[in-house]
């Protein structure tokens, strides 16, 4: 199966590193891990779904384009909150459900690696109590 | 196409179908020969998770993949909240915590089924309880995210309880949602289905019900993948016709109801697919200034019950990042702020106890795959609204520093704040398709009844004008519980195989002798 993300691999990590700055400082292993996970879960979703994905990372590359001239991967960080904070909050339902869940797969690539578990400090273990 | 004949075919292994195979056993005992089949595969003893997994990139998806049907993530029509339903041998019951509660008398006297008695419900709900070493967790093994739970709510005069569990052996990993990796939660994968193999009931994996006819189930078997986790299925891979004299309905609400109605039983049973609820659930945090243990021993050991006055239940609660930070609204440095003071964190679920209502209901599309329509009604909403609104003055009696409340602009409350709760938590800010909203107690679809005209089977789970049809799980919920639901699958389930065992002589014939 064609990876989703590759042909848009720039804008995603841009809207990637919006909803987590921490990924900023992913190294190109560490956007693998990510990217892998995510396609994996896309994998065994139906090819609709992932066409809409690919539809709505390049509707938020140029919906910027409109107030500030400039599409998303070329604003400061500042500016790509505001842009994704309005679609979180769009009238439309169609957007902010979209945004959602282009955020839940961004948090699942991110916060599934151990690496990012043991950055927040969660340490849960099969041996429960007995590995504390 | 292969062909098989049994004499009893139970679809799905979870606390209905488990149970009723496990009731059967007797029967299979003595030369009934009786079937299960399991969408899900057979996780082996060696694949639940383990240390080395947790070190391993993408194991918690790839578990609940393994585990749940779309990983968990089960979207409804319009794409506003995720449903989590088990798809594995013992269905639902791998994943759920093991909380283990007898359906209220008034849930039941307001289903208003005839011949369906609270009395009854409740006995064999005691009967399910003592099969699966339900008991309370010594107060030596509660974590601190319960014990601030049960703080809290003392400090605010309200009266938390603690949930009855079904574990045996329990060492705390806090890892129930993605199957005990220390095999010690009382499962129908534990206790029910390994008994009734053993007295000669077959089961199934990887067997997915593609539908039904005339005594007949129409099976496709899946390959085992590579790199997949379960053993392979028991049969080749393929389609087969299973031909039996009863088949029995147990693939969960939204599995059993789009079985029944891609099979075309929605053409005279016109309330089929109708009266889905689900006890929506957000997640709420509360921060406190120092760590607190909360990745660490049973999750869900204390609740509030709010039920019958306000609609809604608060439990104790505790996720892994990933289903965290997608519960947290909104993203960027205020997400991961939060997400960063994980070990600090106190976690409430909170459940609104919705009701049947008219456009809540369970389809399927074209290729026959279950679609599940639901809108949030201006009771759930303020049902929530209100839950959110206790679950933070919980959290702030507790100690909390900040809480994060979905219903809240911005979600953030700190406890400078905690005096103006109602006013930052507020039903403006429910806003479908922005915060996430989950459910895992999936009910209704083939609800019971007196006839065709309201409902679709019996109060003993008997289709109505097809004998030989059975239902036996959370479908037959006519209503919300208002509770966690397992118990009440397991007694209701238990009624339908004392009817399948009163009717299978005249169903069975001479291969089955009359009950004494």
């Amino acid at each position: 199966m064609d990876p989703v993300l590759s042909p848009v691999r720039p804008i995603f990590r841009a809207l990637a590193t919006t909803i987590v700055p921490e990924a900023a400082s992913l190294d190109e292993d560490g956007w693998a891990d990510v990217e892998r996970i995510i396609e994996s879960a896309l994998a065994a979703r139906p090819p609709a779904l992932r066409r809409q994905l690919v539809a709505l990372i390049l509707f938020l590359e140029l919906r910027p384009v409109l107030r500030y001239g400039r599409r998303f991967t070329a604003l400061d960080p500042d500016r790509r909150s505001r842009v994704l904070r309005r679609v979180q909050d769009s009238r439309l339902l169609l957007l902010r459900r979209g945004f959602w869940g282009l955020r839940t797969l961004v948090f699942m690539g991110y916060y599934t690696r151990p690496a990012a578990a043991a950055e927040i400090g969660y340490r849960a273990d099969p041996r429960g109590w007995e590995a504390r | 196409m292969n062909e098989r004949h049994y004499d009893i075919v139970i679809i799905g292994s979870g606390a209905g179908g488990g149970t009723v195979a496990h009731e059967l056993a007797a029967m299979a005992s003595a030369g009934v020969r009786v079937l299960v089949l399991e969408q899900g595969a057979r996780i082996r003893d060696d694949e639940w998770l383990t240390t080395d997994d947790l070190r391993t990139t993408g194991a918690e998806a790839a578990i609940a993949d393994a585990l749940y049907e779309d990983g968990g993530g089960f979207l409804t029509a319009d794409g506003t909240m995720t449903l989590a339903f088990g798809r594995a041998y013992g269905g639902s019951t791998v994943v759920y915590t093991g909380t283990s509660i007898i359906a209220p008398e008034r849930v039941i006297r307001r289903w208003a089924v005839p011949g369906l008695e609270h009395g009854d419900v409740e006995q064999r709900s005691r009967k399910y309880m003592a099969q699966n070493h339900v008991h309370l967790q010594p107060p030596e093994l509660l974590n601190e995210n319960n014990r601030l739970f049960v703080l809290g709510c003392e400090r605010l005069g309200w009266r938390a309880e603690q949930f009855p569990i079904n574990v045996k052996g329990c060492r705390g990993s806090s890892l129930c949602n993605l199957g005990c990796p220390n095999l010690a939660k009382q499962g129908t994968n534990r206790v029910q289905l390994p008994a009734a193999e053993r007295a000669g009931v077959e089961v199934v994996t990887r067997a997915e019900a593609l539908r039904i006819e005339e005594r007949a189930v129409i099976v496709r078997i899946a390959a085992k993948r590579p790199g997949e986790r379960g053993e392979p299925s028991e049969w080749a891979p393929g389609e087969y016709r299973v031909r039996a004299g009863i088949v029995v309905v147990a693939g969960g609400a939204i599995g059993s109801s789009a079985l029944l109605l891609r099979s075309g039983f929605g053409r005279r049973l016109p309330r089929l697919g109708e009266g889905f609820t689900c006890h929506p659930a957000h997640i709420l945090v509360g921060e406190h200034e120092r760590p607190i243990t909360n990745d660490v021993g049973h999750p869900k050991s204390f609740y509030l019950d709010r039920a019958a006055e306000e609609r809604y239940i608060l439990e104790t609660c505790m996720y892994f990042p990933f289903t965290t930070a997608k519960n947290l609204t909104g993203f960027g440095p205020e997400h991961s702020a939060l997400m960063r003071a994980f070990p600090r964190l106190q976690m409430i679920l909170v459940l609104a106890c919705d009701r049947a209502v008219r456009g809540n209901r369970i389809t399927v599309d074209r290729a026959g795959r279950p679609v599940v329509h639901y809108r949030f009604t201006r009771e759930v909403i303020d049902a929530l609204v209100r839950a959110t609104r206790a679950s933070a003055r919980i959290f702030f009696a507790a100690g909390a520093v900040r809480v994060h409340a979905p219903s809240a602009e911005p979600p953030l409350i700190e406890r400078d704040e905690a005096d103006r709760i109602d006013e930052r938590i507020d039903a403006r800010h429910f806003k479908p398709g922005k915060i996430s909203v989950s459910a895992a107690h999936l009910m209704g679809g083939c609800g019971m009844g007196r006839g065709p005209a309201d409902s679709v089977t019996d109060a003993w789970g008997r289709v109505h004008g097809t004998p030989w049809l059975r239902v036996a799980d959370s479908s037959l919920f006519p209503d919300a519980v208002e509770i966690n639901p397992y118990l009440t699958v397991m007694a209701l389930a238990d009624r339908a195989a004392e009817a399948i065992r009163a009717d299978a002589p005249a169903l069975l014939g001479e291969r089955v002798a009359a009950p004494a």
